[in-house]
């Protein structure tokens, strides 16, 4: 391996410790770490969270609050040692040698300055350059970051413009004096699917463009194989595995990195194929880790008397790909099992909607209006909405924020009613009926699992009397020893220990919180739960587990789930059927393998387009939607996808209705292109030839 | 923007509409009637009745507020001036104009002769104390807020709640012992009237000082809490690691932010202090509108409390609409609702 002259290194990370000091002591939150960043390259950390990633790129801006701090070793940026930089030098080069894109745009700009004086003051301060000149540069680095009409965004406040737009502003101001070091701490968490796409196609290209070099700090490997050349995996505080795209992720080494793998869904298998493998356990507290291997009491393979005794050293298996494991020559891993057992539909439709949809009248107050004399505007939310589902069956909903989605789950469960159509639960039309005149046993048939477990669960119940509470009220039992022994056998359907039943919500973990909420919502054997992103506030590992409780919970009481997702490879994995939408309307329907397969709605296709997939062997048709979704006050007339599509064929696709076309098998696609042309496509997935 | 302007002026309308015929009303409880008071303890049975009917005070109470709010609006001559009534009342500026407020029976002077010297008088005051309490409140709000926990916020927090749990008549009390009786620096009254030997300057020095302690430890609290929480924002972060020095972090990110949820409190403060001083007036002998309205209230003098009321709500609704508008300017996510 040649050595590289400490100027061909951006960053030097050598063996460093950063702890943070509270009242229970000093707190190793990074035990010790290393890492070199040539220039020009790009380096990937991922890892759950709690592992340390956020601390290591706050440890390189030097930026650790009042009470953390580097212990021990070094970080050299450009062969300056940060830690002993004056307030002065630091300052410097803050902002400007390195700069940072943060997870959640909105919060990182400031609300009550405009963008434009957000970015000049970089130019202002770092290069003292006159007002005139920092707004004209500004507006030119805006045009980079390919913002529709810059000038006027200058002038505009950050909550006047879109979530991607907000990121661009951050990553244009990051790129203002052209840094030679980006951290980019999880940017596109934030975001919808199809605008994470494009905010990674600009650092992809901004990187290209101005050889910065980047640290990207993810938990989705799928964003980690578009954007870096090489990628560390850290767990609890420490580098587990690194080494090139292609050595962790097609020569995985660590088990950890293995457990991360076995638990993502991937786009090429569903719930009849594969199971996915959680990774028992969660991760250790920085003040609890064992002795020995950090990852021992979570790994399978672990070995008493081996994993932990003494430092795990980091060991390199090839050049440039280590590994810290003791028992590495020793483990291989198995992939899945495969298990072959499809669950056909029973063809008795539990839901049936016709036609529904919920509109939201708005009363325009402006002086504009009073003059049109046109005051009552309506927000379409949801349009002609038809759909069946079967006992039994799962059935996802799709879509990017603001396709109604979640109205549609309100509808349902009666928290808003229909203005129209039809909704035929159990042969009972609820469309007009709200939750407060439903009957006890038409509340207990539908239930729900919310995506916040926090906020769902009431903090001064226990477990307990949650659960038993659903069973007292829906009268499954009454008396209170048999309340108790129901809650007793829901804990266990959930996996978690009866003496869990005592226990109040702030004692559990995340992943728990969610199991009492599938306890919660099953406990009245209901004929349909509704899932509203039931996983997306959680972890890899736990995601997996609570995907994999909900797909047998689902199977042991034969209930109808509707799962409510905008992340399309959890969707591909628990689903029998799909349904897209987009801005209040289904844009297409249809069986799981279908929707994956041409022929494609062209919306559709652009979702399948924008999903990250954690293989570097998979090449993705590479669509992009332009703009932003349209307000859903006075949507567009003819198709609502018509201003953004790309496939867009003229005059028709903004006046008329798309029919809705059959392409088999109760496979629908609402478009004006006539289905032979749908097919004719190529798929969006395609296998790279290994060898190439 | 208008049209919000526009409908809240007339939300104000409707509030001091609501509020004088609450006032009206409760009047109406009070012992005593006009005539009576009006005409002195001496006055006989007889002489009471002719002003009694006169006055046509038998009328009924809704008939009497018309009255009452058509010589306030100069519809209608007030009563009390008709000289057959041999009262001896007179207004320089006629018997009949807008916002003939009456006649106050405490002052024997038409109310506008009486009440806008003292709204003057407590203008003064409470300006000079807003003046200093603002951006005293401000400047420590900021500075310990900027870092919690650090000595100076800690000893700030305590000076803050102990200043701001002394009543004020204590702490006039204390002031006055050390200033007046032991050292004899400063007078013990402010009357506003006599300035030999003790200065304008000097008699308004103790009003200030004790509304200033009563105060400023209270608004600094709120702008430390606003200023903490802001300061854990991540567009602080963004500003910090932009490599913006921290004072400009501090000036320009933080304050603005910070004011945003003081602001409303501090803008309350002024109806406070116009009206709501009465103890420091009361012990100063300053001749002021709440020390006016003290005494109108123990009088039972109705034009005043009446018209002093009507002044004090529309301080207070004006101070919220102003309030309103500036919040709007402050806090770009709100402007043009």
């Amino acid at each position: 391996m040649a050595h590289a002259s400490s100027d061909d290194y951006v960053l030097e990370i050598e063996n460093v410790g950063i702890s943070y000091f509270t009242r229970l002591g000093e707190i190793p939150a990074v035990p010790e770490f290393s890492l070199k960043l040539k220039r020009g390259e790009s380096y990937g950390l991922v890892g759950e969270s709690g592992c340390g990633k956020t601390t290591v790129a706050m440890a390189i801006m030097n930026y650790l609050g009042l009470n953390g701090g580097i212990v021990k070793g070094r970080i050299r940026f450009e062969g300056r040692d940060m830690a002993t930089m004056s307030d002065e030098e630091l300052r410097a080069v803050r902002g400007s040698r390195i700069s940072m894109v943060y997870q959640e745009p909105m919060s990182a700009l400031n609300p009550s300055l405009t963008i434009g004086s957000q970015i000049k003051e970089v130019l202002a301060v770092h290069e003292g350059v006159s007002d005139a000149e920092a707004a004209e540069r500004s507006i030119e680095m805006l045009s980079d970051v390919n913002m529709p009409d810059p000038e006027r965004v200058m002038t505009r406040y950050p909550h006047q413009i879109s979530g991607g737009q907000q990121q661009r502003v951050v990553i244009a101001m990051a790129m203002l004096s052209n840094p030679s070091l980006l951290l980019l701490d999880e940017p596109t968490t934030a975001l919808d699917v199809t605008v994470e796409a494009t905010v990674i196609d600009l650092i992809v290209q901004l990187r290209e463009k101005f050889n910065t070099t980047l640290l990207y700090i993810s938990h989705n490997l799928g964003l980690i194989v578009k954007v870096c050349d090489r990628v560390g995996v850290m767990y609890s505080g420490s580098m587990v595995e690194e080494g090139t795209i292609r050595q962790v992720f097609k020569e995985t080494r660590h088990p950890y990195t293995f457990g991360l793998f076995d638990c993502i869904p991937t786009l090429g298998a569903d719930k009849h194929s594969r199971t996915l493998q959680p990774i028992p356990g969660q991760v250790s507290l920085p003040h609890e880790r064992p002795s020995g291997c950090s990852f021992g009491p979570r790994c399978s393979y672990f070995s008493q008397g081996v994993c932990d005794v003494g430092e795990t050293p980091l060991e390199t298996v090839s050049d440039g790909h280590h590994v810290r494991c003791r028992r590495i020559d020793e483990i291989r891993h198995d992939p899945s099992t495969v298990e072959s057992e499809v669950v056909g539909g029973h063809g008795d439709a539990v839901l049936d909607v016709v036609n529904m949809s919920k509109f939201y009248e708005i009363n325009d107050v402006s002086l504009a209006s009073l003059f049109k004399g046109q005051s009552r505007h309506y927000v379409k939310a949801n349009e002609r909405i038809s759909f069946r589902a079967q006992r039994g069956r799962t059935i996802a909903i799709v879509g990017e924020s603001g396709c109604g989605k979640s109205t549609f789950a309100k509808v349902l469960t009666g928290l808003e009613t229909a203005t129209d159509g039809e909704i035929m639960f159990e042969n009972r039309n609820i469309a007009a009926i709200p939750v407060h005149k439903r009957n006890q046993d038409l509340i207990r048939a539908m239930q729900m699992v919310f995506q916040n477990p926090d906020g769902t669960l009431n903090p001064s119940h226990s477990v307990g009397h949650c659960i038993g509470r659903v069973i007292k009220k829906f009268g499954i039992r009454t008396d209170s020893k048999g309340i108790r022994e129901h809650v007793g056998e829901m804990l266990d359907v959930v996996r978690l220990p009866k003496a869990f039943s005592t226990r109040k919500p702030r004692q559990l973990s995340g992943g728990q919180k969610q199991r009492i909420a599938v306890a919660r919502a099953f406990a009245g054997n209901p004929s349909m739960v509704i899932a509203d992103e039931p996983v997306s506030a959680l972890d890899v590992s736990v995601q997996a587990a609570v995907i994999n409780l909900l797909n047998d919970v689902q199977k042991r009481y034969n209930t109808t789930l509707l799962f409510i997702s905008h992340d399309l490879s959890v969707v591909r994995f628990l689903s029998d059927e799909i349904v897209v939408m987009y801005l209040g309307e289904i844009m297409e329907a249809g069986s799981s393998e279908r929707i994956f397969m041409p022929p494609y709605h062209p919306y559709t296709e652009a979702l399948l387009s924008a999903v990250p997939i954690p293989d570097p062997d998979i090449i993705q048709k590479r669509i992009r939607l332009e703009g932003e979704m349209p307000s859903a006050l006075d949507p567009p007339g003819g198709c609502r996808f018509a201003s953004r599509c790309p496939r867009y064929i003229g005059r028709i696709c903004n006046d008329e209705v798309p029919p809705d076309r059959d392409a088999g098998g109760g496979h629908t696609i609402k478009c004006h292109l006539p289905l032979d042309e749908l097919s004719a496509v190529e798929p969006i997935f395609n296998t790279r030839d290994s060898a190439g | 923007m208008a049209l919000f302007i526009g409908k809240r002026l007339l939300m104000m309308l409707v509030t001091m509409f609501v509020t004088t015929v609450i006032v009206f009303s409760l009047l109406e409880f009070t012992p005593g009637n006009v005539a009576s008071k009006t005409l002195g303890p001496y006055a006989t049975q007889a002489q009471k009745e002719i002003l009694y009917n006169k006055l046509n005070l038998d009328d009924s109470l809704v008939v009497r507020y018309v009255r009452w709010i058509s010589v306030l609006s100069g519809i209608i001559k007030d009563p009390v001036y008709d000289p057959d009534l041999k009262l001896g009342y007179k207004d320089s500026r006629g018997d009949q104009y807008f916002g003939n407020f009456g006649w106050s029976l405490k002052y024997r002077l038409p109310v506008n002769d009486i009440m806008w010297r003292r709204l003057g008088n407590t203008m003064i005051l409470a300006g000079i104390a807003f003046a200093i309490i603002v951006p005293l409140s401000l400047v420590f709000g900021v500075l310990s807020g900027m870092r919690e926990g650090s000595a100076l916020d800690r000893s700030l927090s305590y000076t803050g709640i102990t200043l701001t749990s002394i009543p004020e008549f204590a702490s006039a009390t204390f002031l006055l012992v050390i200033f007046v009786l032991m050292l004899g620096w400063l007078p013990g009254t402010s009357n506003m009237q006599n300035f030999e030997p003790w200065s304008w300057a000097s008699q308004m020095v103790l009003p200030v000082i004790v509304l200033v302690l009563y105060d400023f430890g209270y608004v600094a609290r709120m702008v430390r809490g606003s200023m903490v929480e802001v300061m854990t924002r991540p567009y602080i972060r963004t500003a910090i690691l932009k490599g913006l020095p921290y004072r400009q972090v501090i000036l320009k990110h933080a304050l603005r932010n910070a004011l945003i949820a003081p602001f409303t409190v501090i803008l309350l403060q002024i109806p406070f202090l116009i009206t709501g001083v009465v103890v420091t007036e009361t012990v100063f002998s300053y001749p002021g509108f709440g020390k006016m309205l003290l005494e109108a209230a123990l009088f039972g003098d109705t034009a005043l409390i009446e018209a002093a009321t009507l002044i004090a709500v529309f301080i207070a609704v004006t101070t919220q609409l102003v309030g309103d508008v500036g919040y709007m300017y402050i806090n770009p996510r709100i402007r043009f609702i």
